[in-house]
């Protein structure tokens, strides 16, 4: 319900508070990285940062595809195994029916907006929460993960393991991953900003109901967006070929709350309508520097990586909670 | 007739009833029950007794949906509270001592009690919504239970700790006991006390239980500690019936398993009705789909995909926008414009101060 109350505490919000996250989520970057660095020697070698984002591309690339559909106030929980589904799907096509990769290609980038545009629809059109929807597309993708196969499927295909190849630049090296995981952000971040497709997921995130009474496409901007995140999870999950040249049923698993936590770092309301894909960004850097900064030091086992992320995680939603005003 | 067809419990044992009788295909002996050595056998007794995690794990979240809220942080629960108890079993000298046995279990179970409050803290209190609030733990839990277990398996051998989950009391297997009296007391407690009704009346409009005098936050709190301790107690079964505690997958996927359960047994995401024996029979409908598939020799693989199907299958036909659209064609249309359920569920979640 929006009443007039609730419209003018919106309006008189200080426009710099949606940007509030933002520069926490940047301080803390920056803190983390500058105690690696005054910490170890080797952490200021900016190779080390490039590696971060040759290690995260494809989770950044998944990411992007969540903030999409949490700016709408949903959320997607089926990323991870469709990404373990185009994995599977591209390993088995290339390397047990010997397809081309050309056709593989394409054929592995479908399943996702296949997918997507099928929860979307239902969460749209049946009025069903999308937690329980994208959960059992969760189950469904896993599911034919485990059909296809329950062992590792090696991939050979020579332009697959060409494109995991590292690309020298000076005396730094990325990967082609992180060229297109570049590419997907800033083409997320234009069409969030600058198209009427991205203002309408604003919108509709940010109230469905007056979105409706403006007559703002809802059908097609919600099934679209959980299209988008089903596209961006696919190109993950290609991108997690190149990175790893295997299929395996039992890939990404927790991807999605990885992609859920560095969306929610990176000062997206998890109630929708006001976030940004740059944050989302800076949400994975976070969560990948973590891990670096667990591996430098040696002594911390594994495991405190998934302590620290749900600690931050805690940090990021009650800073949340402290900077949107209650509702009525 | 169309009295017992309308019962919402209907299609769930219905699935059910046709589940155990196509086992009678495959097994012809399905059905049989024994007393062998002093112990009940037989593969009935063997879902109710591989089931009774689930069910405890079901029973508890069946209070958190009722609230109109959700606990995604029960799998995690159900590993580190294994983890934990097995720690300190393994920790003391003398595995057998029942004493020892029994500070474990305290131990642990303390442990599920405080984390289901931490929930309950951040959902009642702080006001976080429900799926993100337990997210957290969600997350940290597994780091937590693998912290105990220092990233290790550990493997006990304490027969006073194994009879939780694979011993037997009067002939019938202990979790199935500790499962039934779990649902005894949750029957109990919210059938033939107002408890049950004030649980409904906060999940349906919990501002507006507040204003009617019911501690809304109170009964949201409640709730979230109680899905932790039963969490907690299936982290036991699951442990003990196995003697060892594994933090990475004891208890994967169990959320979603309980959700499924809850959601099978008819009472509505949404929050408001709930129904204990719905549960239960939601509960057993899984693990009897799980053996079944074992049983009759389709590929375990594909149990995920079952799975996706029900979900689906149940969700739409609970969801009123589909029956107005399938069942009545294009004659009615609903009442409410299509303004997303995520904005009207949450809003209703949210338990003001």
């Amino acid at each position: 319900m929006t009443t007039f109350a609730d419209v003018r505490s919106r309006l008189a919000r200080p426009q710099q508070r949606k940007y509030l996250p933002l520069y926490a989520t940047l301080a803390l970057l920056a803190l983390m990285y500058g105690s690696g660095v005054v910490q170890y020697e080797a952490f200021s070698d900016p190779q080390v940062v490039l590696n971060v984002f040759i290690d995260n591309g494809f989770l950044l690339v998944v990411a992007v595809g969540m903030t999409f559909v949490i700016l709408t106030g949903g959320i997607d929980l089926s990323v991870g195994s469709v990404v373990a589904l185009t994995t599977m799907v591209s390993a088995a096509l290339l390397e047990q029916a010997h397809w081309p990769a050309f056709v593989v290609l394409p054929i592995a980038l479908l399943i996702g907006p296949t997918l997507g545009f099928a929860m979307g629809c239902i969460i749209h059109y049946f009025e069903i929460q999308p937690f329980i929807v994208t959960l059992a597309g969760m189950f469904l993708a896993r599911g034919l993960c485990y059909s296809i196969g329950t062992e590792s499927i090696r991939i050979n295909d020579p332009f697959w393991t060409s494109m995991g190849d590292a690309i020298h630049i000076g005396e730094y090296r990325i990967s082609a991953s992180v060229i297109i995981a570049l590419v997907v952000v800033l083409v997320a971040a234009y069409v969030l900003a600058f198209t009427r497709f991205g203002r309408n997921t604003y919108a509709i995130g940010g109230n469905p109901r007056s979105a409706h009474l403006m007559g703002l496409p809802i059908a097609r901007t919600r099934i679209g967006v959980y299209t988008i995140s089903g596209f961006c999870s696919a190109l993950g999950g290609v991108l997690f070929t190149f990175y790893l040249p295997s299929g395996n049923s039992l890939h990404a698993i927790g991807m999605e709350l990885d992609a859920i936590a560095a969306v929610v770092i990176g000062g997206t309301l998890l109630t929708g309508g006001s976030g940004f894909v740059l944050g989302t960004v800076l949400g994975v850097l976070v969560l990948g520097l973590i891990q670096t900064l667990i591996n430098f030091d040696g002594r911390l086992s594994s495991w405190w990586t998934r302590i620290v992320i749900g600690v931050l995680l805690f940090a990021f939603i009650l800073l949340q909670r402290l900077i949107t005003p209650r509702k009525r | 007739m169309n009295t017992v067809v309308k019962h919402r419990l209907f299609w769930p044992v219905a699935m059910l009833v046709v589940l155990l009788l196509s086992n009678l295909i495959f097994t012809p002996t399905f059905f049989n029950v024994e007393v062998r050595d002093g112990h009940l056998y037989g593969s009935l007794v063997d879902i109710v007794r591989f089931g009774a995690p689930l069910i405890m794990v079901a029973l508890g979240m069946t209070l958190v949906i009722a609230t109109g809220g959700i606990d995604l942080s029960v799998g995690s629960v159900v590993a580190i509270c294994g983890a934990l108890a097995c720690w300190r079993i393994s920790e003391q000298g003398d595995q057998n001592s029942v004493g020892g046995v029994l500070v474990a279990v305290a131990l642990a179970l303390g442990l599920a009690l405080l984390l289901g409050a931490w929930n309950g803290f951040l959902v009642a209190v702080v006001g976080i919504q429900p799926i993100i609030a337990t997210l957290i733990l969600m997350v940290a839990g597994r780091g937590l239970a693998q912290l105990i277990t220092d990233g290790q398996i550990i493997t006990i051998n304490s027969s006073p700790y194994k009879r939780i989950g694979g011993g037997y009391l009067w002939t019938v297997p202990v979790a199935i006991l500790i499962a039934l009296a779990v649902m005894a007391l949750a029957v109990l407690l919210t059938r033939r006390t107002a408890l049950g009704m004030l649980i409904e009346s906060v999940g349906g409009n919990a501002e507006a239980s507040r204003l009617a005098g019911i501690h809304s936050r109170r009964i949201t709190l409640m709730a979230y500690i109680v899905a932790g301790l039963c969490a907690g107690i299936a982290g036991l079964m699951i442990s003990s019936n196995v003697s060892s505690a594994d933090g990475n997958n004891a208890g994967l996927w169990y959320e979603l398993d309980a959700i499924l359960a809850v959601v099978i047994g008819g009472t509505s995401l949404a929050g408001g009705r709930f129904s204990i024996a719905g549960t239960v029979v939601g509960a057993l409908l899984i693990q009897t789909l799980t053996t079944t598939i074992y049983t009759t020799g389709i590929p375990p693989e594909t149990t995920l995909l079952f799975k996706a199907l029900v979900v689906t299958i149940v969700c739409l036909v609970q969801s009123p926008a589909f029956r107005a659209k399938v069942f009545q064609g294009r004659r009615r249309r609903p009442a409410a414009p299509p303004a997303g359920p995520t904005a009207a569920t949450t809003e209703k979640v949210e338990v003001p101060a």
